[in-house]
């Protein structure tokens, strides 16, 4: 048995067939993983993401710690509740997590960090943050809800206290705010516009069944799947691990090596390849035949060079299969896949594959 | 607890036969292997004209989780691959028995002996805890 978020038994009430994720028991779908995904593209979607792991940093040099321990620059980040998009690197510059950290105040910022890696990077972040005297929290009293898609922000509203709700809808891309007893962010993994909610875990299953309510769909990892892919956005595990560095994983522009006086955990390893140049690149592709493409599939470029496919899927908005595939550098129109024997072609595409609902492929 | 016609025969593998009023076949998989495959987004039925043999693999069914064979039940030429499934493969999770068929093929022998009677399949499916 997987570990459980606190809506696990309210995912089994909604008939969700459950998979494990992570040593977490999830739900992959409820009726039709293909309809949760319109769903969040047309209308409203809600995820359960509490098997996510969110640590609270506090202290006097908390942001001089982040400064160092991941590749972006908390540097930038001005603005009360302003989030980041950063990997966090070991010293050979590979990939131990991706992560979002909000600065909530400059003694204090919080990280959310993937399921999968939650121990590995409790771990390390404690371990570094002893040298800056940094006090490391993980939030397990938090559940974690993803509400997405053009109506995510409205109806997320009648959730909230009257006097809570100007203040939520005036959230900007990429802005978090404690609302209430909660933790209201403006982001999400799927390419439409919604929140993430971080709240106490005792309150979570009434939110999520006063979303529903309001006609709010419940949604699994399988949607979740399609939607990032087709947003353009890396899973961690598929697309980039620790042997893979950011600017082969198409986490070139979530590297800031400016300031070059800013030292970070990983930046000699990474300047070495910036130098070089790198020898693979993460590209995307789409399938022009009827079929799947699948991680693992092995890929095949003009010149005879091969790479791999790391996350495939069928696109339900495209309604063909779309892929990322790390390949050796070089620009390149059209692949060769091997799918059970038989090459098939894919055009190659520059992530992502939709916007706001919106086909970017033809 | 999934739909099991009483007038199909059916496999291990879950896949079913209808006999056809003209001496042929029709086959398809079952309402539990659809549901346990999920959306399926792509289907390939063989050509009119392959000669199979029994328990070969004649057809792919694939939903954005996995891959799956299928295995022909009953050896023979086929006849018609199901077309709407080029365009439609979502036929087979909306109507498995129905409009979802995937092949229809005359049989190198009359012998059915070797399928299961619907009562012997749901007893199958419910020895597999479905």
């Amino acid at each position: 048995m997987g570990r459980h978020t606190p809506l696990y038994d309210l995912h089994r009430s909604q008939g969700a067939r459950i998979v494990d994720f992570g040593g977490w028991d999830m739900p992959v779908q409820y009726a039709s993983q293909i309809e949760e995904h319109h769903a969040v593209r047309r209308a409203a979607g809600v995820f359960d993401v509490s098997h996510m792991c969110v640590i609270d940093l506090t202290g006097a040099h908390t942001r001089e710690f982040l400064r160092y321990l991941i590749a972006n620059d908390v540097g930038k980040l001005t603005r009360a509740g302003k989030a980041l998009y950063s990997c966090m690197l070991n010293e050979t510059g590979g990939v131990l997590d991706d992560l979002i950290v909000y600065f909530l105040t400059d003694s204090a910022f919080r990280l959310v960090v993937n399921a999968g890696t939650r121990d590995k990077d409790l771990q390390w972040i404690r371990r570094h943050a002893q040298d800056f005297g940094v006090e490391v929290r993980e939030r397990a009293d938090l559940a974690m809800l993803a509400v997405q898609g053009p109506q995510a922000r409205q109806k997320t509203m009648s959730l909230l206290a009257p006097g809570d709700r100007e203040r939520a809808l005036a959230l900007p891309a990429f802005v978090g705010a404690h609302v209430a007893h909660w933790f209201i962010a403006r982001t999400g993994y799927t390419g439409e516009d919604g929140f993430e909610i971080m709240l106490p875990a005792g309150q979570a299953a009434d939110a999520w069944l006063a979303l529903n309510a309001l006609g709010v769909v419940s949604c699994g990892l399988g949607a979740r799947d399609t939607l990032r892919l087709e947003a353009g956005m890396n899973l961690y595990g598929n697309d980039m691990d620790e042997s893979t560095h950011p600017f082969e994983s198409g986490l070139g522009w979530t590297v800031a090596l400016e300031p070059a006086a800013r030292r970070f955990i990983g930046r000699e390893a990474l300047q070495r390849v910036t130098a070089a140049g790198s020898a693979r690149e993460l590209i995307g592709l789409m399938l022009e035949d009827r079929g799947v493409l699948r991680r693992h599939q092995k890929v095949i470029v003009p010149g005879g060079g091969t790479g791999e496919i790391t996350s495939g899927t069928f696109s339900p908005t495209l309604e063909r299969s779309i892929a990322f595939a790390r390949i050796p550098s070089g620009p390149v129109a059209r692949v060769e896949v091997d799918i059970r024997g038989k090459l098939l072609a894919a055009r190659t595409v520059k992530p992502p594959f939709v916007r706001v609902g919106k086909p970017l492929v033809s | 607890m999934s739909q099991v016609p009483a007038d199909l025969h059916y496999t291990k593998s879950h896949e079913w036969v209808r006999k056809l009023s003209d001496g042929t076949v029709e086959i398809g998989i079952t309402d539990h292997a659809q549901h346990a495959l999920g959306d399926l987004v792509f289907a390939e039925v063989p050509d009119k004209g392959r000669v199979l043999a029994s328990g070969e693999a004649c057809a792919v069914v694939e939903s954005v989780k996995a891959a799956s064979d299928v295995y022909c039940p009953i050896a023979g030429e086929v006849t018609a691959g199901n077309p709407e499934l080029a365009t439609a493969p979502e036929l087979i999770n909306q109507d498995a028995f129905g409009r979802g068929w995937l092949l229809r093929l005359r049989p190198a022998s009359a012998a059915f002996g070797a399928l299961l009677s619907a009562a012997e399949y749901e007893e199958l499916l419910r020895a597999e805890g479905s």
